[in-house]
């Protein structure tokens, strides 16, 4: 049964991309467990504005786990302590009364940080538009039941295909690589006839972006997919790394 | 006198289109080089609408408020996507989808437009599949369809319970690539102010850089408006927390006609409200009513002890089960329409059979298709959404119902436009639910998505060049311009008014009032005097906000309070023209139910004679009454008749 607890807040706050930043204390008294935690924090925003301070600042949307808009850092867990959901579907359930949290901005070379806890993910657009995509335009195309596609294969792209680009695997990371999110889109396409076509110039040209991005190489510790709240799978990166070698060779 | 020209083609209905593609105007490819286009928006309209025209060769600039267009609202629908495709081979075909979208929307939509809709709604399919789509597939290795409220067959495409997110991202991969072939120039985290008007016809556009709070000019031949609905004037809603009415509202202070803005969609299957913080509502996906059953108790104690704590769903015997939709429309079961369900629900749970703390809250049940299918099945089916209502509520649904209510999801009115998707300014369009053609007084589920990407991909790339044909001798326009000096100048006095306040009351403060108000008065079911209470209501709260509002900060910096008021400021007043439209409509028609207009046995009494047409309408200026036109809704092909989902 959800009751209402008394927590402390350990948040990240910073002016600018530039400025430097800090830890500030707050208390909020008879948090509902019910609420979820960006609730949390809109209460405490709510309490700072009626105190006359600036509301912490954070990048949130849908608020049903899926526009991958949220995202935070929260007691050393990307969206929080809880298994498989982004910052918006973490209830205040999972915390108990008395409990100190720590709320901290994504932390990564490709994620400057904006302000506060928001960070800037535009490097992501950059790496889909670099090849994250199959070269179609509008009209002109087969019928939709043209290609069967064996439902085997339909279900594992739709599994790489989950993806919401929040970037906790980046934030995970200790090298700050985003092979997760990269692999994800290579396989989604990698695993379809349609997509077949471009693979291996895909593969190349993600990775290129990737890396002239300044994210950091995989060393398969694994702790991206631990912390992807959408399960996308390590295999991926098999999958990506096949790719990307297959296209090499052909160089 | 009639100012509206809905400029409908000619011809047979089936015909239509066709003609219209045959005879309008094209620019050719030189041409499309010199002509720039603004699109503000990148959901599922505004994505392939910018991808669409890039890769016919026009200049796109296109704007979002988000740090990625893949954030767009768009993303969160969940069920699936409408086509005619008759792969199920169930009797489906285009007319079929069109007739189902005209009664679905109670005869408040436009013929020539709906069947255009479902004329095109295949070649969605299509083009999403070659996009790599990951839609659901039978063994055999073909698409899979399911059904969905207000048919009688399967059309509806589908993947996982996650469908907008696979489309958008379909739209956003098509960006990307126009954007990486500089077809498209995308500006993220930039918020349209105004829209710009140079010689009667749209040149332009004011945004606010969200992350330096500079405001910015931009210019183009032609502007599209695609920024989804004003659900968010409820605050509690199904919406995203920065869905707004702005872009939309700014166009209509402009001169843009707003049209049908009371009708509104109130979505049957959300989690219900849990407390005073709650920030927004979650949507569970109609796909479940395709297995679910919705019951409530049918013994008022013991619905009263179920509230009090006192039994568990589970504790009540079938035969002491109401079944209410099975039993009021045996015909679709719980597949009828949106509205009806809702209504349904909410006539429940008044009469005092509500469940959950509350009281507002019905059942949905998978017992029986559990039972039925297999409980791996039923989570194959919908096991995010299962996942995603134990996260919430805590409670696992493959165990105990769901608890269920109905909540604001969907807008149905919006910009009013013509055939061309043009509104009543001149190089103005606007498409998606930003504007309010297609779904008349009730969208049925799964075609939001069919009516966003038509626009998209499939009307406006066409209807736009009979415009632009016209314009290919303009020169590009300079942002010194008088017209742009003045725009900004409005938006920065605006912005220092709000600023310079100081008052007690946050933002979210203000907004839940207006939330409270529009729910009480101009919710569900309407009356004419509490419309006209919420009028003077929301007249009051007009005032209060203009002298209670606290923004904290500067305005020439990233400041979201400041972002949030600004939207606000517009919620209200959109919503005062939410009730005065409401208030003129002395019927009931889909979303919109007036209780005084009701049959015998509660459903929607709709009055053809007096009511079938668009309420188009003008603003006349701050404090001034908007004045309103009616476009005729003559139906040449379709006979009106009273909905019937009952045999």
């Amino acid at each position: 049964m959800d009751k209402n607890i008394n927590i402390k807040l350990r948040i990240w706050r910073q002016k600018g991309p530039k400025e430097k930043g800090g830890f500030e204390n707050y208390e909020l008294q008879n948090v509902s467990q019910g609420s979820s935690f960006l609730e949390m924090l809109d209460i405490l925003n709510e309490k700072l504005i009626n105190e006359g301070k600036d509301p912490v600042v954070f990048d949130h949307d849908c608020r049903e786990g899926i526009c991958g808009m949220c995202s935070l850092y929260i007691n050393g867990h990307p969206h929080g302590p809880d298994e498989d959901v982004t910052t918006c579907q973490l209830h205040m359930r999972k915390f108990n009364d008395g409990d100190t949290i720590t709320v901290e901005p994504w932390r990564s070379a490709g994620f400057p940080v904006i302000k506060d806890l928001m960070v800037d993910r535009s490097a992501f657009d950059k790496i889909i538009q670099a090849g994250g995509y199959i070269s179609v335009n509008t009209g002109g195309v087969p019928d939709a039941n043209a290609i069967p596609i064996p439902k085997e294969q339909a279900d594992m792209a739709m599994d790489a295909a989950a993806c919401i680009g929040c970037g906790a695997c980046v934030a995970a990371c200790k090298n700050g690589s985003a092979m997760l999110f990269v692999s994800a889109k290579v396989s989604q396409f990698a695993l379809l006839p349609q997509g077949r076509v471009e693979a291996a110039r895909r593969a190349k040209n993600m990775v290129a972006k990737m890396d002239e991005l300044g994210f950091g190489n995989c060393t398969n510790t694994g702790a991206c997919e631990v912390e992807c709240p959408k399960n996308i799978s390590i295999s991926n990166i098999a999958r990506l790394n096949r790719e990307f070698l297959k296209a090499k060779f052909k160089d | 006198m009639n100012k509206i020209n809905s400029k409908i083609p000619q011809g047979p209905l089936a015909k239509k289109w066709t003609n219209y593609k045959d005879h309008q105007k094209l620019v050719n490819p030189a041409n499309k080089r010199r002509l720039d286009i603004i699109v503000v928006g990148t959901g599922l309209a505004g994505a392939s609408a910018a991808a669409t025209l890039g890769e016919q060769g026009f200049n796109v600039l296109n704007f979002c408020i988000q740090d990625s267009p893949r954030r767009a609202h768009s993303i969160a629908a969940q069920g699936g996507i409408n086509a005619a495709k008759n792969y199920p081979n169930d009797g489906d075909s285009v007319y079929r989808l069109f007739y189902d979208t005209i009664k679905g929307g109670d005869y408040r939509a436009r013929e020539a437009n709906v069947y255009r809709l479902a004329e095109v709604s295949n070649n969605i399919i299509d083009q999403c599949v070659a996009q790599g789509v990951p839609f659901a597939r039978e063994y055999g290795g073909l698409l899979d369809n399911r059904s969905f409220g207000g048919a009688q067959v399967s059309r509806t495409f589908y993947a996982r319970g996650q469908t907008g997110q696979q489309l958008l991202l379909g739209a956003y991969s098509a960006l990307s690539r126009a954007i990486q072939k500089k077809q498209v120039k995308l500006y993220t985290r930039h918020e349209m102010l105004d829209l710009v008007i140079i010689d009667g016809r749209a040149r332009g556009i004011i945004t606010r850089n969200l992350v330096t709070g500079k405001l910015e000019r931009f210019a183009a031949h032609a502007v599209v408006i695609a920024t989804g609905g004003y659900g968010n004037t409820f605050f509690l809603s199904t919406n995203a927390m920065n869905s707004n009415a702005s872009a939309a509202w700014q166009c209509y202070k402009k001169g843009a006609y707003f049209a049908n803005p009371c009708m509104t969609q109130i979505h049957p299957t959300c989690i219900p409200v849990h407390g005073e913080f709650q920030s927004k509502l979650t949507l569970m996906s109609e796909s479940l009513r395709n297995d679910g059953r919705i019951w409530v108790p049918k013994k008022k104690e013991d619905a009263q002890a179920i509230r009090e704590g006192k039994l568990k769903a589970n504790d009540i015997k079938e035969e002491d089960r109401d079944y209410y939709l099975e039993r009021r429309y045996p015909a679709f079961g719980n597949l009828v329409p949106r509205d009806v369900a809702s209504r349904a629900a909410k006539e429940r749970c008044d009469a005092g059979y509500g469940v959950g703390p509350t009281g507002l809250a019905v059942y949905l049940d998978f017992k029986e298709a559990i039972e039925r299918l297999g409980k791996d099945v039923v989570e194959q089916k919908y096991g995010n959404l299962f996942q995603m209502y134990e996260k919430i509520v805590d409670e696992n649904p493959y165990e105990t119902p769901m608890m269920i209510y109905p909540a604001i999801h969907y807008t149905m009115g919006g910009i009013w436009v013509d055939y061309e998707l043009m509104t009543s300014i001149p190089g103005l369009f606007a498409i998606g639910e930003a504007n309010f053609s297609d779904h008349g007084a009730n969208r049925l589920g799964a075609s939001a998505l069919m009516q966003g990407l038509a626009d998209g991909y499939f009307i406006l790339p066409y209807t736009i060049q009979n415009y632009l044909a016209d314009q290919i001798q303009v020169p590009r326009f300079k942002t010194d311009r008088p017209e742009f000096d003045e725009a900004e100048k409005g938006i920065n006095e605006r912005i220092d008014r709000l600023m310079s306040i100081k008052g007690k009351h946050s933002v979210d403060h203000i907004h839940k009032e207006l939330g409270h108000i529009m729910w009480e008065y101009v919710g569900m079911a309407r009356d004419a005097e509490g419309l006209k209470v919420a009028i003077e209501k929301l007249q009051q709260l007009k005032k209060d906000f203009l002298t209670n509002l606290r923004i904290p900060g500067d305005k020439d910096s990233l400041n979201v309070e400041l972002e949030k008021a600004l939207r606000l400021q517009d919620f209200i007043e959109l919503g005062e023209l939410m009730a005065h439209d409401a208030l003129d409509r002395n019927e009931s028609c889909g979303g919109h139910f007036r209780t005084e207009f009701q049959t015998p046995d509660g459903e929607a009494l709709r009055n053809d004679d007096e009511y079938a047409y668009v309420s188009c309408w003008e603003y006349q200026g701050e404090d001034k009454a908007p004045v309103m036109y009616k476009e005729p809704l003559d139906y040449e092909f379709v006979v009106r008749q009273q909905r019937n989902y009952k045999s």
